[in-house]
């Protein structure tokens, strides 16, 4: 044993590719750390930072999309003893790397899978397409704070969505320590903004936000709070997940993607 | 302009009964009460109609969960005979169909007779085939039907708005009840009887007439796993909010307020066609009509004189005449709305209307157009589902793309240029679930449909129409 004191962590949000504290200045006790409480400001600028990079991420290839959420693997890999000191099992934490490499596979893959020529009856090119719904807000999961994380997250972004997550409260540490393999694997800033505190506090906010497209309620335990986030959410018709509590480990099928793609389908006349 | 002679189509083809009861289990029967549907074109009553209350809908719901046990057990390969059944008759009754439609919604013959009715028949005979394919359409091996879908419809196209509903959900082994549109519930009658001669098993199709509280009472009962709801944006956000926190699936297609994009390199004679149809067919009562021009400076003043020239030619009239062009506006509701937006417009910008000749009775409202219209102007924002266009210009294409996308619908946008690299950049950019390049409003059976943002969500037609009828 050393007598070296070690540097402790602070830990803080990750907004728009940045770790910034929260703007209220609060924390709250977690894990035996301080933690960033984030307030409903934190939230908003979170959308600001999710808007503007939300065209260049649903923008850029899908095969860069892939080659980054495959880094994003990487990354993770390297980190495995870091989330196990966090309490992630190694089991979680190989499947959650594995997680993401499943799905940086389907972002050149999803638009073939669900879009298609329509043979249409008259001489029109007619083609549908899925693309991103836009700004995901997400209430991750409290079950494998990791690999639920991982599960909610990487979906979202691999079709071109760009996401807002509310971190467990209980456990955000590894939310915290995703958001700096997120941070070192080429993801635009941006693109993921993790906030930590509490969720039954901020979602509210980002439920009701009219510049927020969808909201995944995954992690939302209480019924009554998600009847009233999905009540919110109804004022721009935003696209909602409802509550549930998936097993982690089993096939994701491909409805996390879905629910946060649109179609479009476009018509062109033949020889005129 | 020629002079036409009338060229009215006979209305003698269909039969308007006195009264019409609910459709439930398979047999009409008597509602709560009743109220009128009128000829729009003449404000005269056509018949009675029966209101269904809350008890009224409960059977009717009933029904359907009843017959959804033997229904959705049915084969594949059945449950698509008995849909084919129905799009035979439908043809067969096809002209029937369409003076009917014209008669209560007030839409022009030739559109009832070539555009309504042919996607009519066309949807059923497409849905038909998937039922005994539903395995191969990307949703697992051995999709599950929902249940019993609650669908509400509007009143801008009463029968193919009931086809969109019904056609998949049928084929997927759901059982519907259906609400039509207050004023235009006489197809969907119609549509019972041709159930009842395809020998449909009883309650796996049932109508329920009446108004908002009809429909209301559809949507918000519990014995309905599926809400389908096809009108305004508004009803949408209520639903919406009525189903949070259950485990009803919802569809919602809703308002629209499309730009119509023509640049400088576009053949002009073709996009001032389409710029016609756009916003003057069924009267402009389309949720996707290309409602706001954005035309390209250079070209805005020849743009316009010619839209100008070709609006004088429009006919308006007498729906059942074949040479009418823009029948009648619905409801006088409607047309109280369509005046009100106008008259805001024309305190914001400039309007035109061809000279033109309105009959004495009926709702009608000339074609109409408003130019130096700026973005933050209400006919530019809101959506007027009239025969009302609204012209607002740009320089560069980045620009169009922004005023295309600058409201909070997304339903669908045109996009005019002889410039095929434009067109796929321009329509990758557009925030819309449809987009037509060098045309416009074409629908098929084949293609989805249905909007981003606050235009809804979920599509209709094609193999993306069934996944809002399957349990995935």
């Amino acid at each position: 044993m050393s007598d070296r004191l070690a540097v402790l962590k602070t830990y803080k949000l990750y907004v728009g590719g940045k770790f910034p504290r929260s703007e209220s200045g609060r924390t709250y006790r977690v894990q035996d750390s301080n933690v960033a409480k984030a307030s409903r400001k934190d939230a908003r600028d979170a959308v600001v930072a999710a808007r503007a990079a939300f065209g260049g991420w649903a923008g850029a290839t899908a095969y860069l999309r892939g080659q980054i959420l495959y880094r994003v693997a990487e990354m993770l890999e390297g980190r495995r003893d870091q989330f196990a000191a966090l309490g992630s099992s190694p089991e979680d934490v190989d499947a959650a790397v594995d997680r993401l490499v499943w799905y940086a596979g389907w972002t050149d893959k999803i638009s073939q899978v669900r879009g298609g020529a329509n043979p249409v009856a008259g001489p029109y090119f007619n083609i549908s397409a899925p693309e991103p719904t836009g700004i995901v807000a997400i209430v991750a999961p409290s079950s494998s704070p990791l690999l639920g994380l991982v599960s909610v997250i990487a979906p979202v972004i691999a079709t071109g969505n760009v996401a807002i997550v509310l971190a467990d409260e209980a456990s955000p540490l590894a939310a915290v320590t995703l958001a700096e393999v997120l941070a070192t694997s080429d993801l635009p800033g941006g693109v993921v903004n993790i906030l930590t505190g509490s969720a039954a506090e901020v979602a509210p906010w980002l439920a009701s936000h009219l510049d927020v497209n969808a909201i995944d309620l995954t992690g939302v335990a209480d019924p009554a709070l998600a009847a009233d986030l999905e009540i919110a959410a109804a004022q721009n018709l935003k696209r909602v997940l409802r509550p549930s509590s998936p097993d982690w480990t089993a096939d994701p099928g491909l409805g996390r993607m879905t629910t946060f793609l649109e179609t479009k389908t476009v018509w062109h006349p033949k020889g005129t | 302009m020629f002079e036409y002679a009338p060229a009215p189509e006979s209305a003698s083809i269909v039969d308007i009964k006195p009264s019409y009861g609910l459709f439930i289990d398979g047999q009409f029967v008597d509602g709560s009460g009743a109220f009128k549907t009128i000829n729009p074109a003449t404000e005269e009553p056509l018949a009675e109609v029966a209101l269904a209350d809350a008890g009224d809908v409960d059977k009717a719901v009933a029904a359907a969960r009843k017959a959804f046990k033997k229904w959705s057990k049915l084969p594949g390969k059945e449950r698509g005979k008995y849909l084919f059944r129905i799009a035979r008759i439908l043809q067969e009754r096809s002209r029937e169909l369409a003076v009917l439609e014209s008669i209560d919604n007030g839409k022009p013959i030739k559109e009832s007779r070539d555009v309504d009715l042919p996607l009519v028949a066309a949807h059923f005979f497409y849905y038909a085939g998937w039922a005994d394919k539903l395995g191969y359409a990307g949703f697992g091996p051995d999709p599950k039907p929902i249940g019993v879908a609650g669908q509400v419809i509007p009143w801008n196209f009463p029968l193919l708005m009931l086809a969109w509903k019904i056609a998949p959900a049928l084929a997927c082994g759901n059982t519907v009840v259906l609400k039509p549109a207050e004023t235009t519930p006489l197809t969907a009658l119609l549509f019972a009887e041709i159930c009842q001669q395809a020998d449909l098993p009883p309650g796996v199709v049932n109508i329920v007439t009446g108004a908002g509280e009809t429909g209301s009472a559809l949507v918000n009962h519990p014995g309905v796993d599926k809400v389908a709801f096809t009108g305004s944006t508004e009803v949408g956000r209520m639903i919406a909010r009525s189903v949070a926190g259950t485990n009803k699936k919802v569809t919602l297609e809703l308002g629209g307020k499309a730009a119509n994009i023509i640049f400088e390199d576009a053949p002009i004679d073709q996009a001032v066609e389409g710029i016609v149809n756009g916003i003057f067919f069924n009267q402009g009562h389309v949720c996707c009509a290309g409602s706001r021009l954005l035309v390209q400076e250079s070209v805005a003043e020849e743009v316009l004189d010619s839209l100008k020239r070709r609006m004088a030619t429009l006919r308006v009239g007498d729906p059942l005449d074949k040479n009418t062009d823009i029948g009648a506006i619905n409801s006088a509701e409607q047309l109280s709305r369509i005046r009100a937006l106008a008259e805001i417009g024309e305190s914001e910008a400039d309007r035109w209307s061809p000279p033109c000749e309105l009959p004495a009775k009926g709702f009608w409202f000339a074609p109409t157009v408003f130019t130096g219209v700026t973005q933050a102007h209400r006919i530019a924002q809101e959506e007027i589902f009239g025969p009302v266009l609204s012209v607002l210009t740009f320089r560069t294409p980045a620009e169009a793309v922004e005023k295309a996308n600058n409201t909070p619908y997304g339903l669908s946008a045109g996009v005019w240029t002889e410039k095929g690299s434009r067109i796929l950049k321009i329509a990758d950019k557009l925030r819309a679930g449809v987009v037509w390049a060098n045309t416009f409003n074409k629908f098929d059976p084949t293609s989805p449909f249905g909007g981003y943002k606050e235009s809804g969500y979920g599509r209709e037609g094609g193999r993306h129409g069934l996944e809002a009828y399957l349990n995935v």
